[in-house]
């Protein structure tokens, strides 16, 4: 990685398993990821690929038990998260890192308004009184480009829609100053339009109040739109990490190519009449994962060497690292 | 922008056209709701005015209690009487006004009983997992498995002695019916809590307030407590009104309050022996904890319909 410039956030070889009657679920298992400071970076990959959890255990919010967090370490600025206690995360939470959901219909409360809300979050971290706080909550509503922000304080979730609600878990995850916001598909439950609203909303704010995003999604056209470095995920491991650039002109990893053939692009579909491409297949349980490359039996470059051991996540050039030991030769 | 109007103008056009501060919070809407009871809402009036008789009762009819009068024995309803007297000539009305403030008190401090130990196991069991949980359940199981008149009476007759040394005859009764009632309503609150809590501490909201920084105790008494107290409301509604008759059969069995201290239920368990004779006796006191009793029921319907936001009238 970049040695002159320490990381805001580094995960290092992070592992964390859930206990379930099948077994052991391996989540998420040995996970690097690193954001630097001002950095949008894009955690890519399908649905149980182990982004969500990743960024769980980032802020520890895996329900303890059934999950743990098995290994590795989740460096804050420096600072170990993993072996902190809640009273100490609490702090950290929303000040320095803070979340937004997928579900903005149901992440607010229904029986406060969402000024009450808002103004909670910044009262228990930054001990504000209730006026001044509810005047900071007014602030981050018009920040968030909610109109007439003064009125709107009072008004209760239901009173919004589901993008307007967003943008109100945005102004509440922002309200205490955070340095890295984590967004979990923070548009995946709204319409397209809006879908770009909140998008252009999220880098706005990250230029305006200095901060880093990471952004877990699943779409592809999302990653190209917002990213500077992304991170493709499968089964709980890192597959292939690129500038977003050079991951789009040159994918690598077998798992990344397969997801960008499988953009619907509307141009070529009127010219072409292809069929969209789709990975065959689906990602292995994970509660005895195959040995080797997890992706080895969805992928058409596999050999028995694959099926052998976990291939390492290598740096084939400056900034880009698979985790493919045939990698040369996948080139499109 | 053009994408950033308003979230629903019409709804708020159309509810308020002039002003801009008339905003409909949670609790508006629900007695707009509770309102459209008809039932309900006439049950309430009618609650109203039973709690203003019994309060300000003694004030307007100032007969005592227990002037006995042995020339109007069983006398019918009359302008004197206008309840009638009982088997001593005391008069009905102002034994009703005073049994009516002991009935409706037992009822809702046993309700008060009830709903807090209800509400502190149930929230305990629903937010701690495993063994506490089933032991817990395991209590309210078993609490709700015992027979409970011949409990009820074993217990007062253990301990009523005891306590009518620590606080008076009168007072010593009223704690204990209070504490017996309730100490056996808890354990459908205590069900209904914890169930509410399984469901609510998965919600988003909760898992957002989390990871905005609220601790365990913050997250329970300010974000899932509130949400559950709809459906206990309505229980304790339905609370009150079992009270007061669990209050009417312990006096009616004579378990209750000394026999000189008139109830609902001591009225009529006195009444039972003239009821060919002087059939109003036990009508006033019949009647009265029918009215009251039902007028709750109602209350507590209405609220059922006024709390469920999923019902949108």
């Amino acid at each position: 990685m970049d040695a002159r410039v320490a990381p805001l956030l580094e995960i290092k070889g992070l592992k964390t398993y859930f206990n379930t009657d099948e077994g052991q679920v391996q989540a998420v298992d040995g996970v690097d990821i690193s954001i630097g400071s001002g950095e949008t970076l894009c955690v890519v990959g399908e649905s149980g690929s182990g982004k969500t959890v990743t960024a769980m255990s980032v802020l520890k919010l895996i329900a303890m038990p059934p999950g743990r967090i098995a290994g590795g370490q989740i460096l804050w600025r420096g600072r170990d998260l993993v072996p902190l206690g809640s009273s100490e995360m609490n702090k950290i939470r929303a000040s320095e890192i803070a979340i937004v959901f997928q579900e903005p219909m149901t992440s607010l409360n229904p029986v406060y308004t969402v000024g009450d809300q808002i103004a909670e979050v910044i009262r228990l971290h930054q001990g504000l009184s209730k006026k001044a706080a509810m005047d900071r909550a007014a602030e981050m509503l018009a920040l968030v480009q909610i109109p007439n922000p003064k009125a709107r304080v009072n008004d209760y979730p239901h009173h919004f829609s589901g993008g307007m609600r967003q943008r109100v878990m945005i102004a509440m995850a922002l309200s205490c100053n955070p340095k890295l916001l984590i967004a979990d598909e923070p548009t995946t439950a709204l319409d397209v339009t809006i879908q770009a609203q909140i998008l252009d909303l999220l880098l706005d704010m990250k230029e305006r109040l200095g901060m880093s995003i990471m952004l877990i999604t699943h779409a592809m056209g999302v990653v190209a739109e917002v990213a500077q470095r992304v991170v493709v995920m499968y089964a709980g491991r890192v597959a292939e990490e690129a500038p977003v650039d050079r991951l789009f002109a040159n994918p690598r990893h077998p798992y990344t190519q397969g997801l960008i053939r499988s953009i619907p692009r509307i141009d070529l579909a009127a010219v072409k009449k292809s069929r969209l491409e789709s990975i065959p297949g689906s990602v292995p349980k994970l509660v005895n994962p195959p040995e080797g490359c997890r992706f080895a039996s969805r992928c058409r470059f596999a050999i028995p060497d694959c099926r052998i051991a976990q291939p390492p996540l290598r740096e084939i050039e400056p900034g880009h690292k698979v985790a493919c030991i045939r990698a040369e030769e996948t080139l499109l | 922008m053009a994408g950033l109007t308003h979230a629903s103008p019409s709804v708020e056009t159309a509810l308020a056209p002039a002003s801009k501060k008339r905003r409909f919070s949670p609790g508006r809407d629900a007695i707009r709701r509770f309102l459209r009871h008809r039932l309900a809402a006439v049950s309430i009036v009618v609650l109203a005015l039973l709690a203003l008789a019994i309060v300000v009762g003694p004030w307007i009819w100032r007969v005592p209690i227990n002037e006995i009068d042995f020339t109007a024995r069983l006398a019918a309803p009359s302008w004197d009487h206008p309840f009638g007297t009982d088997d001593l000539g005391q008069d009905l009305l102002a034994r009703m006004i005073y049994g009516g403030r002991i009935s409706l008190a037992v009822g809702f401090a046993a309700m008060a009983v009830g709903l807090f130990v209800g509400v502190v196991i149930g929230a305990i069991a629903g937010n701690s997992k495993g063994p506490v949980d089933a032991a817990l359940m395991w209590l309210t199981d078993l609490f709700l498995s015992l027979p409970q008149l011949p409990l009820l009476l074993l217990v007062i007759y253990l301990f009523r002695d005891l306590l009518k040394g620590l606080v008076g005859p009168e007072g010593g009764t009223f704690v204990l019916i209070v504490l017996v009632i309730g100490g056996f309503r808890w354990m459908p609150v205590a069900r209904l809590v914890r169930a509410q809590f399984l469901s609510l501490r998965e919600k988003e909201f909760v898992e957002a307030a989390r990871a905005l920084g609220a601790s365990n105790f913050r997250l329970v008494a300010r974000h899932i407590l509130p949400n559950a107290l709809g459906p206990v409301i309505v229980a304790g509604t339905i609370d009150v009104a079992a009270a007061i008759i669990a209050e009417s059969t312990l006096s009616f069995l004579g378990l209750g309050f000394p026999p000189d201290i008139p109830t609902w239920g001591r009225l009529l368990f006195d009444a039972k022996d003239y009821l060919d004779i002087a059939p109003h006796w036990a009508l006033f006191a019949g009647g009265a904890i029918f009215l009251t009793v039902i007028a709750i029921n109602f209350i507590g319907d209405g609220l059922r319909d006024a709390l469920d936001p999923r019902k949108v009238m």
